[in-house]
């Protein structure tokens, strides 16, 4: 397929790091909404602040670049003035997290029909390496240098108590998985999250070697380390330190927040 | 069975040389070629797109060639 046709092309090449995988996420979405046959006019893609935040600068739908932490609260809005658009949020770990945690469950819980992309690279990478709230316990970043002493936060065990009706994990080596569970989350009505392990080289990389220090390197530590949910069931905790879960967390109907909003303005008229 | 055939282009413009395509292709057909992959040979490309979908810089395109029967 030709990605020219929805990029920017005056913005290219884009400014992320060699090896970062946020742009193998970019791809696998524009090759789902491809697929899925959408008119570029019919799409907002909104992001909040990091790397992920640069995503809609680069394509050509209607975009917003919000504030920090702020893209599911503009999305929420976005998406009940006008129900018909396809809204897509990027949005990074931090942004999720930390600073929009609160807009994530929330929307979550209130089961809007929007869909969540968060790329996971487990750092803040643009802001120089900052431990994030997805840094996994005892790694290092530039703020812990001796190791993490927190535990991180399971972005999709959090979005599934929430109440969202699609969670899925991928990481950034996994392609064709990725533009198989963005295509659910796309055709999912209600809450539906896409949580993608993505590969930050120059910041998280470069603080543990064990993942190696070059994208390719970290993407075959991706290969090595995943383990699908269904087998992950059976392993202990011990089994699991380190390793990357990946799989559908959850897919059920139930019913979203515009289904909800029209009975009770019908209740309102009675 | 007739091998199908491939044609790869890297975009050079746009490529960082972080040497995915290289270490990722089944058949090396990329090498380094002094900062930025090239293509080494087309011909043993066997279309698995790997390269194209890995490539953070959407700097690797593969179309296949159409070939004519008679040939």
């Amino acid at each position: 397929m030709d990605y020219l046709q929805y990029l920017r092309k005056d913005k290219m090449p884009h400014i992320w790091c060699d090896g970062c995988g946020h742009g193998i996420i970019l791809k696998s979405i524009l090759r789902t909404i491809d697929t899925l046959g959408w008119e570029k006019d019919n799409i907002a893609l909104i992001s909040g602040i990091g790397c992920s935040g640069r995503t809609p600068g680069y394509v050509d739908f209607n975009t917003l670049h919000t504030t920090h932490g702020r893209a599911i609260a503009f999305a929420t809005g976005l998406k009940l003035a006008n129900p018909k658009l396809h809204v897509i949020v990027v949005t990074g770990d931090g942004d999720a997290t930390a600073i929009g945690g609160n807009h994530f469950i929330h929307a979550a819980r209130r089961n809007l029909d929007i869909n969540v992309i968060v790329f996971n690279n487990r750092i803040y990478g643009m802001t120089g390496g900052q431990c994030s709230p997805t840094t996994p316990t005892l790694k290092k970043s530039t703020t812990t240098p001796y190791g993490n002493p927190d535990s991180a936060f399971d972005i999709s065990r959090l979005a599934e108590a929430a109440g969202a009706s699609y969670v899925a994990r991928t990481t950034t080596f996994h392609v064709a998985k990725m533009d198989q569970y963005i295509k659910a989350c796309f055709l999912k009505k209600g809450f539906s999250v896409v949580e993608a392990y993505s590969n930050c080289p120059t910041s998280y990389g470069k603080m543990n070697k064990e993942t190696g220090r070059r994208g390719v390197d970290m993407l075959l530590y991706q290969k090595d380390n995943m383990v699908p949910i269904e087998k992950a069931k059976d392993m202990s905790d011990e089994e699991l330190q380190g390793k990357l879960v990946t799989g559908v967390f959850v897919d059920r109907n139930i019913p979203d927040y515009t289904e909800n909003y029209s009975i009770v303005k019908q209740n309102s008229k009675k | 069975m007739k091998k199908k055939k491939f044609k790869v282009v890297v975009k050079q413009e746009w490529c960082k040389s972080c040497e995915i395509c290289v270490q990722i292709c089944p058949k090396k057909v990329f090498v380094m070629d002094h900062f930025y992959s090239s293509v080494r040979d087309s011909n043993d490309c066997i279309g698995c797109l790997q390269c194209e979908k890995l490539c953070p810089d959407f700097a690797i395109t593969v179309t296949p060639i159409e070939t004519n029967d008679n040939e």
